[in-house]
Formats: structure tokens, C-alpha cells, sequence
């Protein structure tokens, strides 16, 4: 909050500044268009806002509510208030800070520390409910009944079926019985005294309890109860769990079986240390943090992708800045004929699609199909993606063709803004072209376009598409453990531990993208340090 | 005009905001309304949301519109990307905004139920009207959660302008092949990450199986890839490779291109390429891949069938609609002519007339259920990328790296 205060008073200067005149008119005396723009404005806001507040409200979403309410009532109080000039400016960029940085970072953190992904998808309440439907099935060898839905006069719902000829009819509360004066059509009850046979629409409107009704078959709990899933046919069903709440455990009805809740694992598990599926979400402090360096399996590929990463990043942006800088040079000589339609042909790379442009290239770099290898070289077999050492060169070759033109564009920008008259007194000075450019050009234009090296090295670090769309982090290390290889980097070998490998595992995907951040975080506030000694001299 | 300015940006702001947070939720036109069907009116029945990709979307477009006719019933289909709806399906549910129906392939089921997003089906005396593999398909262990209806599996497609006749074993038509001179002599998919799938029918042929199955036929958590069966099927991988047949270089796409433009007379497929070969007027034939290591060949069958959500509000509709309509001869009838997909119910898959279509209900008769225990997962990946080392070249000795695979698939599945 400190730094946006201090804006804000930064803010409150300028505005005040060039407002003054207009303070102390009041919109009833002075009824200008603005201020029917504004009306309009908010009118449309709290529109919005009230009709997400309803949809809110209808699904239940409380934390969206009570974030739309704050959002909307800030809204009125900031755009109505003459105390809030500066909160007018800055409160569209904090609802978006909100929004998209802080509640997203917030959440990953949180998810860091629990165990959710495959197996633990959802609350302790809902993984209950789905192991006792899970171990409830239809008695082995029973019949289908025909079923007729009824209420009776107390409004309880009921089951009534034909079994041997007979009809019988019961409740939740009172197992099936024989019917007193029932109609019987076919094998299906039609009527029976003292209840009412449900029509279709009410049927559909209380499905929820009907699916959820279960009348017991006899006054032996062992029978089981009827179930019916479409109001249509029942079946005698039985359970063999039984869930108490009080000692928090799953007993197996079949063979005694006591399964624990673990809070630890988020898993019902007994004296064999077998589970019961689904688990549930649990918090499991720091082990997705720990676990890429403590498995021995994961922690030998991880070095070496972090190395490579490094390196990537690295000759990504060594490379297409040089080479960037290069047409920059050139092609800021004002003897260059046609440099306008050199530079727009050069910036085509950076126009295309980043991941359609990585496809394109995967196909030219084909073994046996590309057009690399097919027309260019002959027939001659060059494995383009497929050798180790060969697919990191080309990754980091289409990554040359994908990112030179943006350099091109800093660098072109920046060297157009280079003083005229330091270049000239150093050319008057007789200093060579290459002495111009090493000691006065290339100062002059790290102090603009360090910053953006930086930004871009980050980028890169975490450049997921071009390595997923070109080579998919292969070719995989022979034999490995892990669906890994040698071109993936950081991000890429995250997502293939975190969701290729079979079991998705978001906590551990969100705390290995924690350590992706702190890393890319230091590396940039020491690259930022080292800019700032460059502005001083 | 000064206050204007950023009284717009906070109007955009909150639109955005409001869309990301809808977005997020998924939002309300895509879940049926509770109050809807809590309400009064005795003529409101409830709304059935149903969520398909665009693959099988076809398929259900004119079953739906007869199921809202026949019985009054509102429903919503919704159109999800292939890529994403199984996901989407996983984390909705739990959120209560997930759909009550979701369309799918029978291997999504060990995730769906090791998450607990699925609810358990009875099919009743319904059961026997489907192929066996249909049912055991959708069976997760011992218990049904879906309601299968179309079944796809690949075959041999041969182009018929090029060879007429074909010989019973995989070596021979390598030999009939290169005799005909074309530059492919048989084309199997295999692609950068391998591809188990469409190695799956000659691997099946040297007795080499992926799970052990129980006598009912229900997939065991057993490991069966490994054995004598599983080296002889590796030595033969390297033999493959050798003779070019297998190639990181071909793609699905490479494949379907040198097939389509008449250079090979083979391809090992399924329905999705074929039925474009038909529209491209080539006269093709469907039939049982040839054996290459003496048993015979079978391929994974993939069943198509609808789950219902494990939290949907309207329960008794979607059991009406997955249950009771979809199993109906008409119903199953009907997506056949929308779709084209092979019904898994018997009696409709019995009326096909179509030669094309009659080779492919052949092809995945004899097929194998694609397992969908949530192993399976795991195995995938090493399983392509070991035989494409295999038949690349680079383990050099098969043996071995047919035992690591082994090793690693079993220590994942530990591990999950």
C-alpha cells in the first residue's frame, strides 16, 4: 500500500493542479456533457456489477460476491466523492492488480501446500459421499423392479413395487410392506390406499430427494434398501461401508476391515495401509517444495534442465540481440536504399503467432518430410530434433528466427534516439566507426535497452511454447524415470511431472512455479541492480 | 472529457473482471439453474445440461433433438474443446457447476472415478443388449459408470488400387510391399513421443498384453508387458525399425499424406483417416491387421459413451436420458446416422449394410477394451518413447530397454 499511496499523492498534485478551476462547481449549476457521461457511466457499472452480484448470489460463489460487493461500492464512493481525485486514476489499475496478479499468486501459494491433483480433487464431505455410493451396488442375482413413486399423507416420499405378485409400498422410515388395496397393472403399481402416485413433472422436481431415498427392504438392516437412479426401475441395493462420524472411520461391513481418515495423506486407510478412493485435499506443508531435490530420480534430471535453462535463455537473448543489433546498425545508415521495406520484411517473424511459427518450423525440421532436409539438403538426414545435441541447436535457432526482430525494434528505436551530436564530435574527434560503436553507441544504448534484456531473459526462461510446440522437451533421456529430455527447461519439465506423467498433480506443479519465480525473481533484481551502475557513469 | 477518460477504463475494467470471474466459475448459462426446478409451476421440469467435444458433437446433435422431443425435457448441449474438457469436467464438479451428462471415451474413467467425479450407473437387465466390451469397458472395478454407444478401433486399410490381395502374416505384406515398389511398403503412425496405440495389434499378436485381465474380462492392476512374450515383441520392434517401417519422422498427418497420394498400399488406422480417403474418392478396404508374431492381432477397442456427474442436481433426468434413452435401438440407430460411429448395441450394430463400416464393426470386434485405470496414465508415455528407442535404433539392445521400460512404468504406477 505504501507504493500507491505514494502515487496517489503524486496524483492528487497534478490533478488538483489542472482541476482547480472546476472544484467548487456543482454538477446541479453546472450541468456539462461530462458529467452525463459519467452518470451514464456508473449507471452501466452498477449495472454489471448487481447482475454479477445476482449470478453470484444464484451459484452460491460467496467470495466472488463479497469481492464485487467491496469492488462496486469502492466504484460509487470513488467516482462520487470529490475527496477521491486521486482514487478516480488508480482504482481501475488496482481492480485489475487484484484481479489478475494477487488473487492468482495467492491461490498458487495455497495450492503449493496441499497435496491436490489426481486422487485428492476435492473436499474431505464430497470423498465421503463418493466412497459410500462407490461401495454401495445392487444385491448380486436381485430383481428389477418397475417403480412407482408415492407420497404419503404426511408428504413423505415412498417407493411402491410388485415383488412375487404382491405390491408393497414404504418409506424411509417404514420398510417395505404389503399394500392394503393396491392397483396392480402389469408388474407395476398404479394406486395404492393412503399415498399418491407422483406425475412426471413432480417427479422431476424433487429428484434429487427421490434419487436420494433409500427405503429399506425388511426390518433386517442385512437386506438392503431400494434405490431407483430414474424413478423408472429399483433395485435392492447394499452397502459395504458404513461411515461414523463420531470416530471418524469406514468400517467394511464384509470383512471388518476399519479404514482411518489420515489428515496427513487425505486418504480413509487401514491396518494395511490400503486406501479407499477418492482421497481428499489435504495441507502438506513443504513436500512439494522439498521433492524435486530430495527424489533421487527427479533431482539428477532437474540439475541438468536447470542448466540448460540457464544456458537457453541465455544464448536466446545473447543471440538475437546481436544478431537484432546487427540490422539495427545497418539498416539505421541513412545510404541503405529501401530501409523502410527491409525493416517491414524483417519484423515478419515477430508477427506470427509464437507457438504457429514453432509448428511450422517442427514440420520444415521433419527427418524425412522437412523442407529443411528434403529440399534444401538434398535427402541428406540430419536430425534436426530427434539427436540431443542437433535439437537444442535448433531450438535455439527457430528461437533466433522467432525473437531477432523484436531486438531489431528496441535497438532501431533506441539508436534513432541517440544523441546526433555526441556521434558527431566523436567522428570530428577521428574515431572509427567500430571505436564509435564500442565505446560511445553501445554505452548509450544498454543504459535504454538493459531493461528490456533483462525482461526478455525471463521471458525466455520460461519460454513453455516454443519447446512444447517444437520438440516437446524431447528427445527424452534414454531410460529415464521421468518423461523428460534434453530440451526441456524448467517450465516444460513441470508441466510433463505435473500432468504428462499420468497423475496430474497441481500442488506440486504450483510450488515448482513458486521456485521458477523466486529464481527468475533474483536473477532480475540483480540484473536491475546492474543497470542502475550503468545509468551512473 | 478529463473525467471521462478513466471513468471508461473502469467500465471496461469491470466488464473484463465480471467476464474473468464468470469465466472462472463457469458461468450460469452453462449449469442448470437449482431454483428452476425447486419452483412451484408444475410444468418446469428441470434442465439437462450435457457437455460433448467437437469430435463426438456430431453424434448427439439429432438424438437430443428427439430425446427433447419425445419427452419434453430441456436440454443443453455444450460444446467443450477435445483438449479440455476432461480436465474442465474434473475440477468443475467438485465446484457443483460442472454439466449432469458429460460425452466421453471409456479410458477417462480412472480419472473420473479416482477423483470421484463420476456416479455409479445401473444398467440392470439393459447390460446384455451391449457387446460384452462395451460393459467391461465402462467398468471401473466391478462397477459401471457409463453407458457406452459407439465402439472404434483401427484396422489395416489397404488401397485397393494398388494391392488386390492380402497375405496372412505382418512379414509377408512387409515383402508384398516392398515388392510393390512403392516407397512405403506398410505405413504405421508413430511420430516424436512413439505411439503404443497403433503398435498395439502386433504387439498383441506375440502374446504380449498391457494388463492381465480377470476371467470376466475386467483389467487388473497386474503389469503384463514384460516376459518372454514382451522380449520376443521387442526384438521384432528392432527388426521393424530396421527395415524402415517405423520412423519418429511419420507423423499421423505423414502418414495419412503418403497414403493419400498412392504411396503405400497400406496404412494401419482408424475410421478418423479412412472415412477422409472415402471423400477423396480412394477406393479402400478394411481388414484385420495380419499377424506378426503367430497369435492373433488384436487392437484397442475405444468405447464412446456418456458418464453422469457424481454431483449433478438433476440425477433422475440424466439417468432417464444416459439409462434408459440412449439404450434404446432407436436412440443408438439414430447417432450411427448422425455420427457414422459403430453402435456398441448389439442389435443396431447388426443392421450396418455399409462395407466400410461393416470392416471397421469387424476390426473392433476383436478387440481389446483400451484400459482406464489411471495407471494407464503413466504407461503411455514410456511405453511409445521405449519402442520408438527401440525401433530407432538408440537402446541398442531391445532386451534391455524392453526391461527398464518395464521397471519404470511399474515404479510410477507405485508411485500414483
Amino acid at each position: 500500500m505504501s507504493i500507491s499511496r505514494g502515487a496517489a499523492e503524486h496524483d492528487s498534485g497534478a490533478g488538483t493542479g489542472t482541476k482547480a478551476p472546476i472544484v467548487d462547481a456543482s454538477p446541479a449549476r453546472n450541468f456539462r456533457p461530462g458529467f452525463v457521461a459519467k452518470i451514464i457511466l456508473m449507471a452501466c457499472i452498477n449495472a454489471f456489477g448487481l447482475y454479477g452480484l445476482l449470478a453470484a448470489w444464484s451459484t452460491g460463489t460467496w467470495g466472488v460476491f463479497a469481492g464485487l460487493v467491496i469492488a462496486l461500492i469502492a466504484a460509487n464512493y470513488v467516482y462520487f466523492s470529490r475527496r477521491a481525485i486521486p482514487g478516480k486514476y488508480l482504482y481501475p489499475g488496482l481492480l485489475f492488480l487484484f484481479t489478475y496478479q494477487l488473487f492468482t499468486m495467492a491461490y498458487t501459494g495455497y495450492v503449493a501446500f496441499t497435496n491436490y491433483g489426481d486422487g485428492h480433487n476435492s473436499d474431505k464431505g464430497d470423498a465421503i459421499e463418493q466412497i459410500l455410493s462407490y461401495n454401495e451396488s445392487r444385491v448380486e442375482g436381485s430383481a428389477a423392479y418397475p417403480v412407482t413413486v408415492v407420497k404419503d399423507g404426511d408428504g413423505n416420499l415412498g417407493f411402491a413395487i410388485v415383488q412375487d405378485g404382491v405390491a408393497k409400498v414404504g418409506t424411509a422410515e417404514k420398510p417395505l410392506e404389503e399394500a392394503s388395496g393396491a392397483q396392480i397393472e402389469g408388474n407395476s403399481v398404479k394406486g395404492v390406499e393412503g399415498f399418491t402416485v407422483l406425475p412426471f413433472a413432480q417427479i422431476v422436481e424433487n429428484q434429487q430427494e427421490i434419487t436420494n431415498l433409500r427405503v429399506p427392504f425388511s426390518d433386517n438392516a442385512e437386506d438392503g434398501s431400494l434405490r431407483t437412479q430414474d424413478a423408472m426401475n429399483a433395485y435392492q441395493f447394499r452397502s459395504t461401508l458404513e461411515f461414523d462420524k463420531a470416530t471418524d472411520t469406514m468400517t467394511d461391513t464384509a470383512t471388518g476391515d476399519v479404514y482411518t481418515a489420515n489428515g496427513e495423506t487425505g486418504f480413509f486407510t487401514n491396518a494395511d495401509g490400503k486406501n479407499l478412493t477418492p482421497g481428499w485435499r489435504v495441507s502438506v506443508g513443504f513436500d512439494n517444495f522439498t521433492y524435486m531435490f530430495t527424489d533421487s530420480r527427479v533431482s539428477g534430471p532437474f540439475f541438468s534442465i536447470l542448466t540448460w535453462t540457464f544456458a537457453f535463455a541465455f544464448l536466446s537473448v545473447a543471440t538475437t540481440f546481436a544478431l537484432g543489433l546487427f540490422f539495427a546498425l545497418v539498416f539505421n545508415d541513412p545510404r541503405v536504399r529501401g530501409r523502410k521495406f527491409y525493416r517491414a520484411i524483417l519484423i515478419l517473424p515477430y508477427a506470427f503467432p509464437g507457438f504457429l511459427s514453432a509448428l511450422v518450423w517442427k514440420g520444415m525440421l521433419n527427418e524425412r518430410f522437412g523442407f529443411v532436409n528434403e529440399v534444401l539438403l538434398g535427402g541428406n538426414g540430419v536430425q534436426w530434433l530427434s539427436d540431443p545435441w542437433i535439437a537444442k541447436f535448433s531450438i535455439l535457432m527457430v528461437n533466433l528466427w522467432l525473437g531477432f526482430p523484436y531486438m531489431f525494434l528496441i535497438t532501431t528505436g533506441a539508436l534513432q534516439s541517440l544523441p546526433g551530436d555526441v556521434m558527431e564530435s566523436a567522428k570530428m574527434d577521428g574515431a572509427s566507426p567500430w571505436r564509435v560503436l564500442r565505446s560511445i553507441i553501445l554505452p548509450l544504448l544498454m543504459i535504454s535497452t538493459a531493461p528490456l534484456l533483462i525482461s526478455s531473459f525471463a521471458f525466455n526462461f520460461n519460454n513453455f511454447s516454443l519447446i512444447y510446440m517444437l520438440t516437446g522437451g524431447g528427445p527424452n533421456f534414454t531410460g529415464s524415470p521421468l518423461l523428460i529430455g534434453s530440451t526441456d527447461i524448467l517450465i516444460s519439465m513441470v508441466y510433463s511431472v505435473a500432468f504428462e506423467s499420468g497423475v496430474k498433480q497441481y500442488g506440486l506443479a504450483s510450488a515448482v512455479s513458486i521456485l521458477i519465480f523466486i529464481m527468475v525473481g533474483v536473477i532480475s533484481w540483480l540484473g536491475f541492480r546492474q543497470t542502475r551502475k550503468l545509468e551512473e557513469y | 472529457m478529463q473525467r471521462g477518460i478513466p471513468a471508461v477504463a473502469a467500465a471496461l475494467g469491470m466488464a473484463l473482471v465480471l467476464s474473468a470471474c464468470s469465466g472462472g466459475t463457469t458461468p450460469e448459462t452453462e449449469s442448470p439453474k437449482p431454483t428452476t426446478s425447486e419452483s412451484e409451476a408444475p410444468e418446469v421440469s428441470g434442465k439437462l445440461t450435457v457437455w460433448v467435444d467437437e469430435t463426438r458433437i456430431n453424434d448427439f446433435k439429432d438424438v437430443v433433438a428427439k430425446f427433447k422431443a419425445d419427452r419434453g425435457v430441456e436440454v443443453e448441449v455444450v460444446q467443450k474443446a477435445s483438449g479440455d474438457i476432461r480436465t474442465e469436467f474434473v475440477q468443475q464438479v467438485p465446484t457443483g457447476e460442472g454439466p449432469d451428462v458429460i460425452i466421453g471415451a471409456n479410458d477417462w474413467i480412472g480419472e473420473f472415478v479416482t477423483n470421484g467425479v463420476v456416479a455409479p450407473i445401473e444398467l440392470g437387465d439393459k447390460a446384455a443388449q451391449f457387446s460384452a466390451g462395451s460393459i467391461n469397458a465402462f467398468s471401473y472395478e466391478g462397477k459401471s459408470y457409463g453407458v457406452p454407444y459407439a465402439v472404434e478401433s483401427i484396422g489395416l486399410v489397404r488401397n485397393n488400387a494398388l494391392a488386390k490381395e492380402t497375405p496372412a502374416t505382418f512379414d509377408e505384406l512387409i515383402a508384398q510391399g516392398k515388392e510393390l515398389k512403392s516407397e512405403f511398403p506398410v505405413l504405421i503412425q508413430q511420430g516424436d513421443q512413439g505411439d503404443a496405440y497403433h503398435l498395439y495389434p502386433l504387439q498383441t499378436s506375440f502374446g504380449s498384453f498391457v494388463f492381465k485381465q480377470d476371467e470376466a474380462g475386467n483389467y487388473t492392476d497386474e503389469l503384463a508387458l514384460g516376459g518372454a512374450q514382451g522380449e520376443a515383441w521387442a526384438k521384432y520392434l528392432a527388426k521393424l525399425g530396421k527395415e524402415g517401417i517405423l520412423d519418429a519422422s511419420i507423423g499421423g498427418d505423414q502418414a495419412k499424406e503418403a497414403f493419400s497420394a498412392g504411396k503405400s498400399a497400406y496404412m494401419v488406422t482408424g475410421p478418423w483417416y479412412a472415412s477422409e480417403f472415402v471423400k477423396e474418392g480412394m477406393d479402400i478396404s478394411i481388414l484385420p491387421i495380419p499377424s506378426a508374431g503367430g497369435e492373433e492381432s488384436r487392437p484397442f477397442a475405444g468405447y464412446q459413451g456418456a458418464y453422469i456427474s457424481a454431483k449433478s442436481q438433476n440425477a433422475l433426468l440424466a439417468n432417464d436420458f444416459v439409462v434408459n434413452y440412449l439404450s434404446t435401438e432407436e436412440a443408438a440407430d439414430q447417432i450411427y446416422a448422425s455420427g457414422g460411429r459403430i453402435p456398441a448395441l448389439t442389435a443396431s450394430a447388426a443392421k450396418i449394410t455399409d462395407e466400410i463400416a461393416k470392416g471397421w464393426a469387424d476390426a473392433a470386434a476383436n478387440g481389446l477394451p483400451q484400459p482406464g485405470s489411471a495407471a494407464m496414465g503413466v504407461v503411455w508415455g514410456f511405453w511409445g518413447a521405449a519402442q520408438l528407442d527401440i525401433a530407432s535404433g538408440k537402446a541398442a539392445d531391445p532386451v534391455k530397454a524392453w526391461e527398464t521400460m518395464v521397471k519404470n512404468i511399474e515404479d510410477g504406477i507405485k508411485k500414483g
